[in-house]
């Protein structure tokens, strides 16, 4: 890891800060991104609008960043594609059970200094620490 | 209309950070998850540069009370222990191990085109739904109950 990589981490990650006090200062909203999305899944929700800018957002990101010239990260070279449907299933129905994912438990729980948010972390953040051991040292699943 | 264009800025400057700091590569992801092999320790800067301005600016945002486009503050107000909390976190940790993406991460990466991003969010999408079923059945079968 080289001096560029940690300047663009914390650079990063003081904009996905600056944006999820953004929509909490203007909208009232706290910026989890399962929790967001989850909104629009549920039958009859009635705020659809700015949940749907949101996400709209965050693809529209992706769209911009590469028309910059940025490189694309080789996100091809992935475990393979059961792999990355468990992988999904797991995120959809654990962020859905546990209230919140890496954004709103994370970034913004842990800022608001939210006791369930900081459990959340810390076990999510073992979760994931456990089943890396298990795919990649255990069973030899790609990168 | 102004609160929706609002979220529209917001959810792209979110995304262009998780660009910029690197969250949207997979294997940095793991690198950072993989204690046992060679640990990338990039998402450490990640967390520490969000948190660090979520917990600076958050305090003066909730003494207001009030959004500044109009309406109140939708903050979470539980703050018990359960087992719903735990086990969730758990599956979404073991799936996060897995793939290198956490949802934010999946979203922003489907402008790629890549089959990666779209085959996780779509499963993503399912196992929400998955969820939404169970808890449904669960509360007609409560309902019955009493």
């Amino acid at each position: 890891m080289d001096g560029e990589t940690i300047a663009r981490a914390i650079a990063g990650g003081a904009l996905i800060g600056a944006a999820s006090v953004w929509l909490l200062a203007m909208n009232g909203r706290i910026a989890g991104i399962s929790g967001i999305f989850n909104g629009l899944l549920r039958p009859g929700a009635g705020d659809i609008a700015w949940r749907v800018m949101f996400v709209g957002g965050l693809v529209a990101a992706g769209l911009l960043y590469l028309a910059l010239g940025n490189p694309a990260v080789p996100t091809a070279s992935g475990p393979g594609i059961g792999w990355l449907v468990l992988a999904g299933l797991l995120v959809g129905y654990g962020t859905r059970m546990g209230s919140g994912c890496t954004s709103g438990h994370g970034v913004c729980g842990l800022g608001r200094r939210s006791a369930r948010s900081l459990v959340a972390v810390v076990v999510f953040l073992a979760a994931g620490v456990g089943s890396t051991f298990v795919t990649r040292h255990l069973l030899g699943v790609g990168a | 209309m102004k609160a929706i264009a609002s979220a529209g800025v917001a959810g792209l400057a979110f995304g262009l950070g998780l660009w910029v700091s690197g969250l949207t590569d997979p294997a940095r992801v793991i690198g950072f998850l993989d204690l046992f092999g060679r640990w990338d320790p990039t998402l450490v800067f990640v967390l520490g540069g969000a948190v660090g301005v979520t917990s600076l600016a958050f305090p003066f945002v909730v003494k207001r009370e009030r959004a500044l486009l109009g309406g109140k503050l939708h903050l979470p107000t539980r703050n018990d222990i359960d087992r719903p909390l735990v086990l969730g976190a758990m599956l979404f940790g073991a799936g996060w191990g897995i793939a290198g993406y956490c949802p934010g991460p999946g979203f922003t990466s489907l402008g790629t085109l890549d089959a990666g991003p779209w085959l996780f969010v779509g499963a993503m999408i399912v196992g929400t739904l998955m969820h939404q079923v169970r808890d449904a059945a669960r509360v007609r079968t409560t309902s019955r109950a009493a």
